[in-house]
């Protein structure tokens, strides 16, 4: 019980992007299509999910005043190694995220759960939370990009969804959903569409 | 001269790290509920990246980039340390941080107060690393270049967050629907500022 609580609280009450605010630079710049999005999101739950092991299986070692070094070696390690898988096997979608594999290291989701997790709790519910915490990221990255890419071209996961009649009849694509600015607009509206129905987490 | 002065300017308004690639957002957000503590952010991320930036240049050219161990001598000549930047750029900007506190807190202790809890915060911006990855990408060809790319960048962010800042301090006294107050609201308001600053793309300079 306790256990798929670690894993289902980060997709609502406490989703990393929309509740704690962490993450939300790459969540904003990968998600102009699905396709990134979702690489993006596995290869973040990939690194929060080992990073939380590793740190937690070290957890009564690490000295703590140069903890955050050893985090972001630990992590920095995990990116590379991602980094390295991605343009092995999908090297187009790892051009389109760019800098933005690299800045995995640096996504306060991951040094957050490292810090207020896994340094004080178990190896195991560390990697379910780390697991938990990636994919509440990926859920609102997927919401995201459905949403920018349905409207801003047309298409699901490069495939046109939107039939050729309708841009006859004078359907135009939103350009404007492709443009960064409305990444935050639409974060911005997700939050508020969830906090409408999750009443305890408005601010007042 | 002239050239640093067109880097610096594009890098301030046209490829403002915030609103052109959302870098640093995190504590972008987080801290910008007062217009006091968001200049000290903003002064502490200059700081951080107009010298991170310099040296993580000197590491690019001399360490990591194919051909940049030459000065070893020749039978290194075809070595390349690419793949190990993101670990190296990070390491110099936990050190730099690190280090920047201690002297800060040594020779001016007034600075050292006003920026206070934001320096150690910093080694996790992503604008910083950010700014170190793009400088890598862009090539640029002299330290004097990089280091104006770095102040402009960080100057860029530091302006964002003022902005944002003095207008959710003027917010306080409207009447939001309650699911947006707060965060869905600070969001979009940086979408509409970052189509204000999109306004700018279209100068060449």
């Amino acid at each position: 019980m306790k256990n798929l609580k670690l894993l289902t609280n980060p997709l609502n009450n406490e989703n990393p992007i929309t509740v704690q605010v962490l993450g939300i630079c790459s969540a904003l710049a990968v998600t102009v299509q699905m396709k990134p999005a979702i690489v993006m999101a596995l290869s973040v739950t990939v690194v929060t999910a080992f990073s939380n092991l590793i740190i937690s299986l070290g957890r009564n070692t690490i000295p703590p005043r140069i903890r955050i070094i050893i985090q972001l070696v630990v992590v920095a390690f995990l990116v590379i190694v991602v980094d390295q898988v991605l343009k092995a096997y999908v090297y187009d979608v790892s051009k389109k995220l760019s800098v933005f594999v690299g800045l995995i290291i640096t996504n306060c989701i991951i040094m957050g759960r490292l810090e207020a997790f896994a340094m004080s709790n178990k190896p195991w519910d560390s990697l379910l939370d780390g697991i938990g915490s990636g994919a509440g990221y990926g859920l609102v990255l997927i919401a995201i990009s459905t949403l920018r890419e349905f409207f801003g071209s047309g298409s699901l996961m490069g495939f046109q969804v939107i039939p050729e009649g309708f841009y006859q009849m004078g359907y135009k694509d939103n350009g404007m959903m492709i443009l960064p600015p409305m990444a935050l607009i639409s974060v911005g509206i997700i939050i508020w569409v969830q906090r409408s129905f999750n009443k305890k987490l408005i601010e007042n | 001269m002239e050239n640093l002065f067109d880097l610096f300017v594009r890098n301030v308004f046209i490829e403002n790290m915030v609103f052109a690639y959302f870098l640093g957002m995190c504590s972008y957000l987080a801290v910008s509920k007062t217009v006091k503590t968001s200049v000290g952010l903003g002064i502490a991320v200059i700081f951080v990246v107009t010298i991170t930036v310099p040296v993580n240049w000197l590491m690019e050219n001399y360490l990591l980039k194919a051909g940049a161990l030459k000065w070893l001598g020749a039978s290194f000549e075809t070595v390349d340390l690419s793949f190990l930047s993101f670990l190296l750029f990070i390491a110099v900007i936990a050190a730099m941080v690190q280090l920047i506190e201690m002297v800060v807190e040594k020779f001016a202790p007034a600075l050292y107060n006003a920026l206070g809890i934001f320096l150690p915060l910093i080694a996790v911006n992503c604008a910083v690393l950010g700014a170190a990855l793009f400088m890598q990408e862009r090539e640029y060809g002299t330290i004097t270049e990089a280091t104006v790319y770095g102040f402009g960048a960080g100057f860029g962010w530091a302006l964002a967050i003022v902005v944002l800042a003095a207008i959710r301090e003027k917010l306080k006294y409207s009447n939001v629907p309650a699911p947006l107050r707060g965060l869905g609201l600070a969001f979009i308001l940086t979408g509409l500022l970052a189509i204000a600053f999109m306004g700018f793309s279209g100068i060449k300079i």
